[in-house]
Parts: C-alpha cells; sequence; structure tokens
C-alpha cells in the first residue's frame, strides 16, 4: 500500500492526427500536474488538498474544458461546474453555473468546508464564492478563441445530439476535439485516504443552465472507503449509468478489484463514444479506461509506476 | 408477483406533535393522489407517466413541500427543484431554481424528452419552460402564509441553534419538547423543519418501472442550494428492476446515493426490493435521517424511513392498499 494519483484532461474523440502543437502543450500540462500532484503527495499532503491543488492547476490551463479555456453554451458564454469528495468521511461540495469564479474546484472545497450544503448553483454558488473572498474576474477572462471556433462550428452543424446512440462527433477539419469534457483528479495517501475533484465547463453549445455530470455526485465524481472516482465524457450518458458511484459499488457489493469495475462500467454500462475515467483505491492501485478515442490522463503510484497518455497503450 | 405496484410519498421526518387534524389531512392528499395513481395504471397508462400524473397533483395542493407549498428560502421566496427517471432505458430529466413554473416534475419531463440534457437549472430551465408553453404563475402563486410562518420560526430556530439554554419560541410545540432532547433534521427542530418532498414511483402491468420526486427544498435554505431531489442517483432513481424515490436530509440521501443503491443492491448483491431498501437504510445513512419509497419489476412495493415517521401510501394490483404515517 502507497500513495497514487491519477488525472485526466478529457475523454473523447481525439483524433491520433491531432497536430502537436494541441498535442505537446497537452501533454506537458499533464506532466506538470502529475509532478505537483507526486510532489505533494510525497510532502504527506491530505488527499483532499492535492486533489484541489492539481485540479486548479488544470482549470488554469486554457486548453482543457474547465476555468479559462471551458467551452461555451450556445450563448456564447461559460458556465462552470465542480465537485470534491472525501472518501473517508463522503463530505462533497459541488457547484454549478459559475461565470466569474476563477477556480471552481475551490468554490466547490468551500461549500463542503464552510456550509451545512453539499450544492450551490449559479447566482447562490457566485455570491457564495464573493462572500468568502475568492478570486473572481470578467467573464471574458475564461474565453478563449479556440472555443469561440468550436463554438461556431458545432452550431453549423448542430451537433448537440438527442440520440444515446449517435457518437458526437464534429466536423471540426482536423482538431476533432470539441468533444474535450471536464478535468479531474483522484488520490490517495499512504493511510488509505480517498478523494475526487472534478471541473468542467460543461458540453459545447449547450443550453444556458445545462448541468452536466460532474457535480451530480455518484456520476461524475464519487469516493468512499473502496476507491475515489473522477468521470469525463457525455455527461447525460455518465448521469444515467452513475458512473462513479457504481465503480465503488461493484466493488463494494460485487467484490471486483478496482481494475475489473472500471473496466466493466465503461466498458458495459455506457455507450461506446461515451465515456472515460481515473480511479483509486484504498490500497494504492490506479485506472484509466476510457471507451472514447482517447482521454487525455496521467498517473503515478508510490513504487514508482508512471504513465502519461492520450490514445489506448498496445496492451489494451 | 406481476401486475402493477404505487407508492407515494409527502415526506420524511414528521413532528410527534403534529395535530391530528392534519394528520388526517394529509392521508386523505395521499389517499386521493393514489387512487388517481390506481385509476391510471388500470387504464393501462405507462408507467413514466403515472409518476408524473401523481406527483402533479401533489405539486398542486399546498399541503406538501412541493409545487404550492413548498418552503422558502432564506430571502423569502421559492425555489423549486424535480427530478424523473424512465427505468426502461433509464432516461432521465431533472429541474433546479425554478421559480415560476407551476408543475416542476413536468418541466424535468420535458427536459428529459424534448431537450438533449438531462438537467437544466435557474434561468435556463425557466427559458426552456417559455419555449415549451408550460403553465407559468408569479413565484408567490407557490408561497403560503403557513410557510412565510414557518421560515420565521426557522430563522429564529438557525440563529439560536447552537445555545440550548434559550429556550425556543412558546408559539412552536417544539418549545415544550425543547425541554427534553427535540428531534432535529437538517439542524432545525422537527416542528419546524418542513419534510421535503414529495415523489411517487411505479411499475406497471408490463413491469416498467419509473420514478418522480419534487420539492421546495430546505427551509430557510441559501438562495441556490441544490438538495437530493433533482440528483439522479441520490433522490431518485429507476432502472430495470426497480424505482425509487427518497425524502429526508438531502446531504445525508446525497453522500448515500440512496437511490441508486437500492437498484445497486439489487442488481450487484441479488437482494430483493424490501431487503434491499432494509439494507440501505440501515448502512448508508449514517447520522442522516430518510425515507425512501420503492417498487420492483416483479410488482412488489417497499418503502423504509429512520426518520421519525414519513408520509407515505402504497398499493399493489391484488388489493393491498395502505397509509399511513408513522
Amino acid at each position: 500500500m502507497g500513495w497514487a494519483i491519477a488525472l485526466h484532461g478529457g475523454a473523447g474523440d481525439i483524433p491520433r492526427s491531432l497536430s502537436p502543437d494541441r498535442r505537446l502543450p497537452r501533454e506537458a500540462a499533464l506532466r506538470h500536474c502529475l509532478q505537483l500532484g507526486v510532489s505533494a503527495l510525497q510532502s504527506h499532503a491530505h488527499p483532499l488538498d492535492v486533489v484541489e491543488l492539481v485540479v486548479r492547476e488544470l482549470e488554469n490551463h486554457p486548453q482543457f474544458n474547465a476555468g479559462k479555456g471551458s467551452v461555451l453554451t450556445t450563448d456564447g458564454t461559460v458556465e462552470m461546474e465542480a465537485c470534491i469528495m472525501d472518501g473517508k468521511t463522503m463530505r462533497c461540495g459541488a457547484v454549478s453555473g459559475l461565470t466569474t469564479v476563477v477556480n471552481a474546484v475551490s468554490v466547490a472545497r468551500l461549500v463542503m468546508d464552510k456550509t451545512p450544503h453539499i450544492y450551490l448553483g449559479f447566482q447562490g454558488a457566485e455570491a457564495f464564492a464573493r462572500e468568502h473572498g475568492l478570486e473572481t474576474v470578467d467573464p471574458s477572462h475564461f474565453i478563449t478563441p479556440e472555443n469561440i471556433e468550436r463554438l461556431k462550428q458545432a452550431k453549423e452543424a448542430n451537433r448537440v445530439q438527442q440520440d444515446e446512440k449517435s457518437e458526437v462527433l464534429a466536423a471540426t477539419g482536423g482538431s476533432g476535439d470539441s468533444q474535450i469534457g471536464t478535468v479531474g483528479c483522484v488520490a490517495v495517501d499512504r493511510d488509505g485516504n480517498l478523494a475526487t475533484a472534478t471541473s468542467t465547463g460543461g458540453l459545447v453549445n449547450k443550453m444556458v443552465g445545462r448541468i452536466g455530470d460532474t457535480p451530480v455526485i455518484g456520476a461524475g465524481t464519487y469516493a468512499n472507503s473502496y476507491c475515489a472516482v473522477s468521470a469525463t465524457g457525455r455527461g447525460e450518458a455518465v448521469i444515467r449509468a452513475t458512473v462513479a458511484r457504481d465503480v465503488a459499488a461493484l466493488m463494494e457489493y460485487k467484490g471486483l478489484s478496482l481494475q475489473e469495475a472500471a473496466a466493466y462500467v465503461v466498458g458495459e454500462r455506457v455507450p461506446q463514444g461515451t465515456a472515460g475515467l481515473v480511479a483509486v483505491s484504498a490500497s494504492g492501485e490506479v485506472t484509466m479506461p476510457f471507451n472514447t478515442t482517447g482521454m487525455f490522463r496521467a498517473c503515478a503510484t508510490e513504487d514508482g509506476y508512471t504513465e502519461i497518455g492520450i490514445w489506448p497503450t498496445e496492451q489494451e | 408477483m406481476g401486475g402493477w405496484a404505487i407508492a407515494v410519498h409527502g415526506g420524511a421526518g414528521v413532528d410527534p406533535n403534529l395535530p391530528l387534524q392534519r394528520q388526517e389531512e394529509a392521508k386523505r392528499l395521499l389517499t386521493r393522489c393514489l387512487k388517481l395513481g390506481i385509476s391510471a395504471l388500470r387504464s393501462n397508462l405507462p408507467a413514466i407517466d403515472v409518476v408524473e400524473l401523481v406527483v402533479r397533483e401533489l405539486e398542486s395542493d399546498p399541503l406538501f413541500n412541493s409545487g404550492r407549498g413548498s418552503a422558502l428560502t432564506e430571502k423569502g421566496t421559492v425555489e423549486m427543484e424535480a427530478s424523473i427517471m424512465d427505468g426502461t432505458k433509464r432516461r432521465c430529466g431533472a429541474v433546479s431554481g425554478v421559480t415560476t413554473v407551476k408543475n416542476p416534475v413536468s418541466l424535468a419531463r420535458l427536459v428529459m424528452d424534448k431537450s438533449p440534457h438531462s438537467y437544466l437549472a435557474f434561468s435556463g430551465a425557466e427559458d426552456f419552460a417559455r419555449q415549451q408553453g408550460v403553465e407559468m404563475v408569479e413565484n408567490d402563486y407557490f408561497i403560503t402564509e403557513e410557510n412565510v410562518g414557518m421560515l420565521k420560526l426557522a430563522k429564529e430556530a438557525n440563529s439560536i441553534m447552537f445555545d440550548y439554554r434559550i429556550p425556543l419560541p412558546s408559539t412552536c410545540s417544539a418549545g415544550a419538547a425543547a425541554a427534553n432532547n427535540p428531534i432535529r433534521m437538517n439542524g432545525l427542530p422537527i416542528s419546524v423543519y418542513a419534510p421535503e418532498t414529495v415523489g411517487c414511483t411505479v411499475v406497471d402491468r408490463q413491469g416498467r418501472c419509473a420514478a418522480a420526486t419534487s420539492t421546495g427544498g430546505l427551509m430557510n435554505k441559501k438562495i441556490g442550494r441544490i438538495g437530493d431531489s433533482p440528483l439522479i442517483g441520490s433522490g431518485t432513481y429507476a432502472g430495470k428492476l426497480c424505482g425509487v424515490s427518497c425524502t429526508g436530509e438531502g446531504e445525508a440521501i446525497i453522500r448515500a446515493t440512496l437511490a441508486r443503491d437500492v437498484a445497486a443492491v439489487m442488481e450487484y448483491k441479488g437482494l430483493g426490493l424490501q431487503a434491499a431498501v432494509d439494507f440501505v437504510i440501515k448502512e448508508r445513512l449514517d447520522e442522516g435521517k430518510a425515507g425512501l419509497i420503492a417498487v420492483s419489476n416483479k410488482g412488489e412495493v417497499a418503502c423504509g424511513f429512520n426518520a421519525n415517521g414519513m408520509f407515505r401510501g402504497c398499493a399493489t394490483e391484488d388489493g393491498f392498499m395502505e397509509v399511513g404515517i408513522w
């Protein structure tokens, strides 16, 4: 048993032809965030602090769909949501509809720590963040030219589809990554304390007020004494499959291992092309399955194992 | 085994000193809603339509905490939320922060059927409602005099919550109970706490399960506070094997992913409906107080609660019918 950490920058239809100028910065970011998390764990930081730290870093990076770099709603605005959960106490915090707060995951943390509630949304969440002195900026801070372009293409293609069977691909002329959804991090320390955090701008061209799986405890985010999970993909599919909760439930109720449980959920409980997740177990195992073309991900364990990747490795 | 089954609830966590007249009123409403659902089931209406129909009825009546008669936010306004789930394909819809839509459960249904998403909230939900042409009213339609009074008491109770030496206002029956360890839920004395939520779960003759839950939320809640009712897997769940609707301390229900766990325990541990319900109530709630109603695709009905009472009613095709509080 030792510490372990895994993080993701979104699962989706990431083509292998992804140009180096889009691939390399993200790989570098994954490496950087992984190192940040590893150092924190090595310094005995609590997993809750580790996941918040890493997700803040991912939120600040403009090429992932969270915080700065969030995809845009159909109105061209940004609405961010996040969630954090402590496996040992099962305390959790979630927020939706943030428009000016720089780090949504930190608001979720405050909801968990400073209120008797779990979930605050929209104006109430913004007011709460301000009351607690969190950093806010003009909403335009989060909008990137890439995302303006993605929205334009999504509107042209009108790709937000109802049919769960259709893969939500986008004719984005080569970049093909308009499906990038969510960032997240899970961590466990040597004592088996587990934590998870997820953050996102949501679905490109989403209706204003649309909430995805990220802040729904049990769907995109979940941790208990068995494991910590952060999921990504098509929010609507992740919600109805209660992805994150099911990984833990399979371990607890069916005695599956972390790997088996995660593989089963991603393979059998959600349609092909809709989801991926990262998870760690109380005993320091890690797994990062996905049924999409790719998932930006990275993980490390105390015994020295490290992995950073986008597409399936040869063994998968 | 087989045949339809239906269960309804009007909230878990009931004041033991609730006047008899109120208890009778509640039982009459539950009976009326049950009969509405039964009649619909006998006409072969699909489960998903039955749950919506019944919850609309509960929302329209000011007695329970949903739609008209919703608990009030800290600002004295109403913010409602609801969710609905169709077990056959696990399609779902949910809304939060609804302030002018007469029947939030129907808006949740529309999100499920007519939008590409599963969950819409606040102004986005209201815009969608307008586009869909649902019945809209002013926010004060939902506000009852009784709840305005309750809000005042809740504010007083919240502000003196941690000092037991100060007696609660004698106008509320908790004043007497306060002397000997009052029952509390979500930090409020039980007489002031408004049982959260109404819900309905149904299995029709074809074995299809559905569930829906609707609420005004926690009395004196912060603006923007979202509870368990709109969260799929927490307050509401329906799959192939069962349908579940929960009520009680929202935060405890969320942590326990209570509704999903009933189904997960059946699916992954092979437990029957009642055993699954008993298991999650006993093992998943820790210090939280909550209750739930559930039906199985075999035509069974079950309920469980660790709170002090739950307004509920259930019926099965073979003629069983029961309405109760304690």
